[in-house]
Formats: C-alpha cells, sequence, structure tokens
C-alpha cells in the first residue's frame, strides 16, 4: 500500500511537470500484462478486453470535450476491477465504451478477441447481449414486469425459448438469493432486493463482464455491503467484474484500481490485500 | 424474438395502462361499432328488398297520380289525378295487360268495441290479391258480387287484429264501424313485413272498390293503379300501351309532359339501391372520421409512451434489443391496440344490431365480410399511427435514453 501511495503521489508530481505520460509506465511496472503490440493479432489466452488508446471527443460547437483522452488497458478473465476518479473525469464514458453502448472516438476495443470498436449497431446490441451484464446505480429494472420477466428480458433479446428462458431466470434469481421473490413486481421489492434482480438480469446471459456504474450508489451502507458480498461471490466463482465507484470501502473489494483524471489512467494497480 | 412474444409484452404495456388505453381505443370502438349497425342495415334492407322483389315479381306495374320528378319520387297535385275512369280505360283499352288493381285509398277511424284505432282504407277488386301475391290467414277476400252489391265487407290487414287486441278467428263475421259505417269482418291477410316507403300494408283494411267510391269516400281519385303484364309481353311495350291510353283519356296533347308516373318494380329497387348506397357513402364517412380520430389517438398516445418509456427502451437496448427489437415491439403495440379497438367495436355493432333488430323489427345483417373488413382497417390504422413512434423509439441513442428520467 504504501508503495502505491508513493507511486501516486510521483505520478502527480510528473503530471505537474507536464510532457510526461505517466500511464502506461505505471502500468508496466505494476501489472503484468502482455506485450499489447502482441495482442493486435491474437489475443493471448485469458485476455477479454484490450482498449488501445481510447479517445472519445464530443464536439460542443465552440469547443471538443475530450472525455476520454487515450486510455490504454487490458483485463484479463476473472479479474475484478475498480474504477475510481472524481466526478467528470470520463468513467461512465469509459464503461459504455466497455459495455458497448458506445464506440470510441479513435482507437480499438477489442473484446474477447474481437474488434468491437467499429461494429454497426445491431451487431453491438448482440455484442451487449450475450457478452455484457450491466447493473445500473439506479437499477433500470422494467417497472411493469416482475422479478422472473426482467431477468428474462435478454434471454428474449437471444431468441431463447420460454421454457429455457424461465429455467435460466429462476436459476439467475436463486443465485442471487431472491428464489422466493420470482412474481414480485419491483415496486413490491426493497432497494436491496432490485439491485439483486438487476444483478441476476445481467448475470443471466452467463456475460464475459459484468458492468456495474455505482452499483450501491442508491443503497443504504448495510444494503451496500450485501450487493458486494455477492459480488466477491460471483468474482469467486471467476467472473469478470468492472464496477465504478467513490466510495474507497467499495472499492477496496476489488482486486485492481484503475484512477481515471480528465479522461486518462493516472494510475493503475493491483490491491493486495483483496 | 417471437411475434407472440411481442404481443405478450404489447399486452402487458396495454394493461399496464389500462384507462389510457381503453380512451384510446374508444373512437375506434365507436366507429366501427356505428359502421357494423350501419353496414348490418344496409345489408338487411338490400335482402328486404329483395325478398320483396322474388315474392312480388317484376311484372307488374305501378301507375301513380302526378309528373315524376328526379328519381323514384312523385309530385302530387290537387289538379291531376288518377280515377275510375282511368282504371275503366286500362282494362278496356289496354293491350298487354292481363289484370288491372285500383286502389282508393284514405284514412279513416276504425272502432271495434272500445277500441279505436286509426287506419288506411283502401277500396279495391277481388284480382288485388293475385296481383299483389297476397295470402289469407282466415276468411275469404272481396268478390265479384261483393263488388256489384256494393257490401259492407272488410278483408283486415295482418295487424288489424293485434292493434284492436282481439283475436283473428274471433274477429271473423264481426262488426267493427270504420269512419262510423258498420262493416262486417270476412277475412283477415297474411304477414308482409316492412313496405319500405309508406305504411305498411299489414296495417291496411280492405273494402269494395264500389263500396269505398259510393259509401264511404265519395271519391273516384285513386291513390294509385297497379297492372300486371301479360306474359311474353316486355315491360317496355306494357308502359307505352299504359300511356298510350292514359295520355288520351286525360287528353294531353303531343309534347306536354305526362300527368301520372308509370313505375316498374326495378325502379322501387333502384331506389333502394340509391338509399343504401347513400347509406354506404355516409357509412364510409363516418368510418373515415372516426378512424382518423382514432389513428390520431393512438398517434398520441404511441409518441407520449415513447418520451414516458424512453428509459424502459435504453434498458432493453442495453441487455440487447436492436432497434428492429424495439421498432417490432411498438408497432406491435400500436396494432393490438388497434385490433383490440375493433374487436369491441364489432363485439358493440353485433349487440347494437340485435338490439335495434329486435326492437324496431327491422332487419338487420352482420355480415362477415364487414367483420373481417373492419378487423383489417382496425389493425391497419394501428399499424399506420404506430409506424412513426415506434421508428423514434428505435432510434433512440441507448446512453441518453438511459440517463433520460
Ligand atoms: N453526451 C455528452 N455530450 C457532451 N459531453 C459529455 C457527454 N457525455 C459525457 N460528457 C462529458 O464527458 C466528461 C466525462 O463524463 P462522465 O459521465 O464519463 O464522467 P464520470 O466520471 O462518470 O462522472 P460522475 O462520477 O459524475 O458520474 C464530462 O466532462 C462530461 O461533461
Ligand atoms: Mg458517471
Amino acid at each position: 500500500m504504501f508503495e502505491n501511495e508513493e507511486k501516486r503521489f510521483e505520478v502527480r508530481r510528473i503530471k505537474l511537470w507536464g510532457s510526461y505520460k505517466p500511464t502506461r509506465s505505471i502500468d508496466k511496472t505494476l501489472m503484468a500484462t502482455p506485450d499489447p503490440s502482441a495482442s493486435t493479432d491474437s489475443p493471448p489466452a485469458g485476455q477479454v478486453i484490450d482498449l488501445q488508446s481510447i479517445h472519445k471527443n464530443y464536439d460542443m460547437g465552440s469547443e471538443t470535450i475530450h472525455a476520454l483522452n487515450g486510455v490504454d488497458c487490458r483485463m484479463e478473465v476473472n479479474e475484478y476491477v475498480a474504477i475510481m476518479g472524481p466526478s467528470g473525469s470520463g468513467k461512465s464514458t469509459l464503461m459504455n465504451i466497455i459495455g458497448c453502448l458506445d464506440r470510441p472516438s479513435t482507437g480499438e476495443y477489442w473484446l474477447a478477441g474481437e474488434n468491437v470498436s467499429k461494429l454497426n449497431d445491431k451487431a453491438l446490441a448482440r455484442v451487449r447481449n450475450r457478452m455484457i451484464g450491466f447493473v445500473f446505480q439506479t437499477f433500470n429494472l422494467l417497472s411493469k414486469s416482475n422479478a422472473l420477466q426482467n431477468v428474462e428480458t435478454p434471454l428474449l433479446y437471444s431468441g431463447i425459448g420460454r421454457r429455457e428462458r424461465r429455467n435460466r431466470a429462476l436459476e439467475a434469481l436463486e443465485r442471487v438469493g431472491l428464489g422466493d421473490r420470482t412474481f414480485h413486481k419491483p415496486s413490491e421489492l426493497s432497494g436491496g432486493q432490485r439491485q439483486r434482480v438487476a444483478v441476476a438480469r445481467a448475470l443471466v446471459n452467463d456475460p464475459a463482464i459484468l458492468l456495474a456504474d455505482e452499483p450501491t450508489g442508491n443503497l443504504d451502507t448495510r444494503t451496500g455491503e450485501d450487493i458486494m458480498a455477492l459480488f466477491e461471490e460471483l468474482y469467486s466463482a471467476g467472473q469478470t467484474i468492472i464496477l465504478v465507484t467513490h466510495e474507497p470501502e467499495i472499492a477496496v473489494r476489488a482486486k485492481r484500481h484503475i484512477h481515471l483524471r480528465d479522461g486518462e489512467v493516472t494510475e493503475d494497480y493491483l490491491v493486495e490485500n483483496g | 424474438m417471437s411475434l407472440l412474444e411481442s404481443i405478450r409484452i404489447a399486452l402487458g404495456a396495454i394493461r399496464g395502462n389500462a384507462l389510457r388505453s381503453a380512451l384510446t381505443i374508444l373512437m375506434i370502438v365507436i366507429g366501427v361499432g356505428c359502421v357494423i349497425i350501419g353496414a348490418a342495415f344496409g345489408s338487411g334492407t338490400q335482402a328486404a328488398v329483395q325478398e320483396q322483389m322474388n315474392t312480388l315479381g317484376t311484372n307488374v306495374l305501378s301507375i301513380w297520380p302526378g309528373q315524376s320528378f328526379g328519381r323514384g319520387g312523385v309530385a302530387s297535385s290537387n289538379r291531376v289525378s288518377l280515377t275510375i275512369d282511368d282504371y275503366d280505360a286500362l282494362r278496356r283499352d289496354s293491350q298487354f295487360l292481363s289484370a288491372v288493381v285500383p286502389e282508393l285509398r284514405s284514412g279513416r277511424q276504425v272502432k271495434f268495441g272500445n277500441k279505436n284505432i286509426y287506419g288506411t282504407v283502401t277500396g279495391t277488386t277481388p284480382n288485388y290479391m293475385a296481383v299483389n301475391n297476397r295470402e289469407l290467414t282466415h276468411g275469404r277476400m272481396i268478390t265479384q258480387s261483393d263488388l256489384a252489391a256494393r257490401r259492407r265487407v272488410a278483408v283486415l290487414g295482418y295487424s288489424i287484429p293485434t292493434s284492436l287486441e282481439f283475436a283473428p278467428t274471433s274477429l271473423l263475421g264481426r262488426d267493427i264501424s270504420i269512419g262510423r259505417i258498420i262493416f262486417k269482418v270476412i277475412g283477415v291477410f297474411a304477414e308482409v313485413g316492412s313496405s319500405y316507403g309508406g305504411p305498411s300494408v299489414d296495417d291496411a283494411i280492405y273494402i269494395p272498390l264500389t263500396t269505398a267510391r259510393f259509401r264511404v269516400f265519395g271519391s273516384d281519385r285513386l291513390g294509385s293503379l297497379s297492372a300486371e303484364v301479360k306474359e311474353n309481353i316486355g315491360v317496355d311495350m306494357a308502359m307505352v300501351d299504359i300511356e298510350r291510353v292514359l295520355r288520351r283519356e286525360h287528353k294531353i296533347r303531343p309534347g306536354d309532359p305526362n300527368d301520372f308516373t308509370i313505375m316498374n318494380r326495378g325502379v322501387f329497387s333502384d331506389m333502394m339501391q340509391s338509399i343504401t348506397s347513400t347509406l354506404s357513402t355516409y357509412i364510409i364517412g363516418i368510418l373515415a372520421i372516426s378512424l382518423l380520430i382514432g389513428a390520431i389517438g393512438i398517434l398520441s398516445i404511441m409518441l407520449v409512451s415513447v418520451t414516458e418509456r424512453t428509459r424502459e427502451i435504453g434498458v432493453r437496448k442495453a441487455l440487447g434489443a436492436t432497434r428492429g427489437n424495439i421498432l417490432t415491439q411498438f408497432i406491435v403495440e400500436a396494432i393490438t391496440l388497434g385490433a383490440l379497438g375493433g374487436l369491441f367495436g364489432i363485439i358493440l355493432g353485433w349487440l347494437g344490431s340485435e338490439a335495434i333488430s329486435s326492437q324496431f323489427d327491422m332487419p338487420l345483417i352482420v355480415e362477415m365480410q364487414t367483420v373481417l373488413i373492419a378487423v383489417a382497417v382496425s389493425v391497419s390504422v394501428g399499424f399506420l399511427a404506430g409506424v412513426w413512434p415506434a421508428y423514434l423509439a428505435s432510434r433512440l441513442d441507448p446512453i441518453e435514453a438511459l440517463r433520460h428520467d
């Protein structure tokens, strides 16, 4: 931990001086990531995400906002990553790109060996459906549908038959400990239970990555802890998880921290005590 | 995703907003209901006219006093009239008529016991029955001897006994008073049914022509004449024949117009046809207006729905819904709304037709064809109203949609 603190200090100092881009060097010293040049042709086994100098610009007429300013990052199967950073640093923007809700302005994004940065809308929808599980801060359940129907929804878009859909949704609900709330509407569930339904929905299609943007942001501390315990469980079972959080208590659960600032990765390190 | 799934989701969304959905489709329900009733009325009328034509045959011509104007209508004037002399002239001089039936008509008070009704009294001849295809349920028709003796005998239309609250059999042989003159009931006609244009013949009372002329009305002006055309003679020839006789009888100079009108049953049928087609025009009008309003209703509700459910659309997209999935979902929802409107409209129209049929004794026939057209049209309306909102929904950017609240 102490070493990390020192590194971070150093980064800030270097940044103040201006010209030097510290991201990559820190990445290399702290992470056992394979050489990025090799990943372009055939990704090394075990690698799910390869972000190569991702930029995301918003043209606001007079000025251009660089929400992401050259993010390079690789993640492997069964990593548990917390993305942190001040408000407006580009965390959500990055999550949207990783989740294939958005495309980078420039740069390449390889997801499980496929370049998804140039896919069309339909193909992206398919990738979201098969590869990504989203958990939102505001749960985002379909309010008119019950828990089971909510969890079934991704399978509906995969074209899976009625019976299998039902079985898999029930299984996912069991997994998050809501086997007894199958037919409850979101309005009949507590916040923690709603988020569990959302997690079940994210898991039901067996995604390569579970993406959670401040999953505990709308929950009280205790319920938040429950959800984090659930994440821990999923991680132990082999799930790759990326979450965005402000709260250090939540972040310490993750095994790797990535800090963003002004659209750039300022720090990227493994957490030993995780 | 299968169509069935889309319909299930659509029904879920509609049920989730039951009241609003009901109000949305109300206009379509009313429109389709009205159209079903109107079309049923048209079909019923047409069927009834057809039946009447079949029983009366097309070889009977009617002659009315006055000049015809436009289609079907007859201008009545006091100056011009059809008299018993014309009837005699036709019988005497026409070449192509096998029978001529006079009808001397007027309204009179009819009394039996303490019951008092107002009915049409028609003085006519025995051949009235054969020419007009009438049948008796009880008793007998007026005879030549009744005519010669100017007897006070009456044959009642089917509805008269009921109006007098008396069984037909027990009226036979009894005395009734017609305009303060006592008549003996000798027979009761079988039912004819609705007459279309004028009071029903079921409400009329038939007496000998001579009795009517000399004892009751004191007039020889005829209400109308029926003429049966001889077999193997064209109706047109017979009409020319009648015209020749009557023009000479009325001393009409060449070039002057007729002061009488000859109509064949075809004209009646044309008249009914034109009424029915006018009706269909109105029906199409009602349909168009109500469906337009219905479509606007669905369109605006769908637009509201898309805005309201922006977040849902974002969530669905995040979960893997393609543009096509979203497009289908909203179009299916709009179509389902339209179809539900059509369905309830058909039920309303059918119940309404049944009610009118039984209440007003009018034949209303709901045809399968109408029902199918109603379904097809309301589904199309739903589709057309749904396309634009669905397109907007499908084009939503998932990130912005998710941020929407
Ligand atoms: N659609 C957009 N149009 C213009 N600018 C945008 C858009 N989306 C994001 N931005 C800008 O990009 C930057 C990064 O935004 P982002 O939402 O990723 O921040 P964040 O790290 O998630 O912040 P927070 O912690 O507050 O959620 C911000 O400056 C934001 O204003
Ligand atoms: Mg954010």
